[in-house]
């Protein structure tokens, strides 16, 4: 089969931006990303975005006609994915399968969300769409109560603390700090975050990834002609994706997202790789929790000892496996349906050795995971530097 | 909940909110709650029956909401948990008759049917199952 690489790459300031509608900020990105690479809009031969409630967050449907049209590149087919946070990474999976099939050469993948357009409770109301409307949002709950619940029952089995949570929030603030196109680049402490409000106990404000506006668009290439259009290209070695229960309840072990464990394997296996061989790796912390569940079910350590991975500043720039680099969902912000391929951004910045401050050094294999709903999609992506 | 629904939203669930209805397939013997058409077992091989649980259970795990949905904003904090009832399956409900820092994980609780909002103050009232400590 043939490989598939990213030749540009395109991002806009993640944030609230009052002054920019999804239009102005999907083409942003999409102007970005052309002038990333030698490549023209004309070459394009089909655009797949990622979005996960226009409708909602903003009244407006139909979001693949929307790009086509603002983009400037009508009559290419547009095609919208929606996988709730994970809407993006899904549209990168599907440009993949495109360009694998022989049917696509060049293919514009991304994702764009404008979340500031109504007030919070409703951003909130929006957001919990994404788990069961009968049997769970029925009765209040919430995104982050949600992940609230798989907090509580993880300190319980593993002695998690409440610590080591917080230590998450700190770190990747940290990382932002250096990404210019960060929401949040300014450093936290553990005890701000302890003293911030509760959400949904245990976790409190400073657990919880920011309402963000934003978007992200890559292009993707057949690797064969990938050096036509840029001489940094950086190749997808693994594309997988598994689904899991739509609700929370309904899954014997909480403490566990199955989909993550499914996704990875089947991407370690595409790959050829173990996790150890992950240099950076770019993980779905839309609350503090998520991160360390990560860490388990991707592999990076044992079922347990996510707590104690972060404690030992393992994950840290610099540390055995530096995650979330980019300042994560946490701190770079995250536009729901832009936050996939925006982890994809991040890993190739990385992978090109364009990442700055933020530069992990000799790294060959990156790692992106993007979560929807509280893990009823899951997708697994797996870059490197090297064909 | 977005905005507000039409009444058949709710009404077709009515019965299974107030009474704890749910499936048991008779082939591997595993239970559901809310009803499904499909057991994800055994899928066509399953034999999916209606039944009405016990209503007591434990707290699987545990969360207080404090910053609430549309809807739900005169009503927090509440207390959202993952109950096991004894029959095996899982559902989620709120917790009830007992102060936040009373819940705990493992504690014996039983259904009791409760209020659970109202849309407005016209509109509809919602009623269902809460949980509450034996």
């Amino acid at each position: 089969m043939r490989g598939v690489a990213i030749v540009g790459i395109g991002c806009t300031k993640f944030g609230e931006h009052w002054n920019k509608g999804i239009k102005e900020l999907a083409v942003e990105a999409g102007i970005k990303a052309i002038e990333d690479c030698k490549i023209s809009g004309k070459d394009i031969q089909l655009i797949i975005g990622g979005n996960m409630s226009g409708g909602m967050f903003a009244g407006q449907e139909h979001i693949s006609a929307l790009l086509a049209d603002q983009l400037g590149l009508n009559p290419t087919a547009a095609i919208r994915t929606e996988a709730a946070c994970a809407s993006s990474a899904v549209a990168l999976r599907v440009g993949y399968l495109a360009i694998m099939s022989g049917l696509y050469d060049i293919v514009a993948v991304g994702g764009v969300e404008k979340m500031t357009d109504v007030y919070g409770s409703q951003a909130i109301t929006t957001l919990a769409g994404a788990m069961d409307q009968e049997t769970e949002a029925y009765f209040g709950l919430t995104f982050p109560g949600a992940y609230a619940l798989i907090a509580n029952r993880h300190m319980y089995e593993y002695g998690t603390t409440r610590e080591q949570l917080a230590m998450v929030a700190v770190k990747n603030h940290k990382n932002a700090i250096h990404n210019p196109i960060a929401q949040y680049r300014k450093a936290i402490t553990v005890s701000d975050v302890l003293e911030s409000p509760l959400v949904a106990d245990p976790l409190r404000i400073l657990d919880c990834s920011p309402i963000t506006d934003g978007a992200a668009i890559v292009i993707l290439t057949s690797a064969d002609i990938a050096k036509k259009y840029t001489d940094t290209p950086i190749y997808i070695k693994a594309s997988a994706q598994a689904s899991d229960t739509l609700s929370i309840y309904d899954r014997k072990d909480i403490t566990t997202l199955s989909a993550t464990v499914k996704a990875a394997r089947d991407a370690y296996a595409q790959a050829k790789i173990k996790p150890k061989d992950i240099d950076v790796a770019e993980v779905h912390d839309c609350f503090t929790i998520n991160e360390i569940i990560a860490y388990e079910d991707l592999g990076f350590c044992k079922k347990g000892e996510g707590g104690k991975l972060i404690q030992m500043g393992e994950t840290e720039i610099g540390g055995r496996i530096p995650v979330n680099t980019s300042g994560g969902l946490k701190a770079k912000g995250h536009p729901v349906g832009a936050t996939g391929v925006a982890q994809i951004i991040e890993l190739v910045e990385q992978l090109r050795g364009e990442a700055g401050k933020r530069q992990v050094k000799n790294c060959e294999w990156g790692l992106a995971h993007n979560v929807g709903g509280s893990g009823a999609t899951v997708v697994v992506h797996i870059l490197s530097n090297n064909r | 909940m977005p905005k507000e629904f039409a009444v058949p939203f709710h009404w077709r669930r009515f019965r299974e909110r107030y009474q704890i209805i749910g499936t048991k397939c008779e082939h591997c013997g595993s239970y559901f709650y809310p009803k499904r058409v499909v057991c994800p077992k055994c899928r066509r091989a399953g034999k999916l029956k209606e039944v009405k649980f016990s209503g007591k259970g434990k707290v699987i795990t545990y969360t207080v909401i404090r910053v609430p949905p549309e809807g739900f904003k005169i009503y927090a904090p509440y207390i959202i948990g993952i109950i096991e009832l004894e029959e095996g399956a899982r559902l989620l409900s709120q917790i009830t008759d007992c102060e936040p820092e009373e819940v705990k994980i493992g504690m014996p609780v039983k259904a009791c049917f409760r209020k659970i909002r109202s849309e407005n103050e016209t509109g509809l009232i919602l009623y269902g199952f809460k949980f509450r400590p034996i």
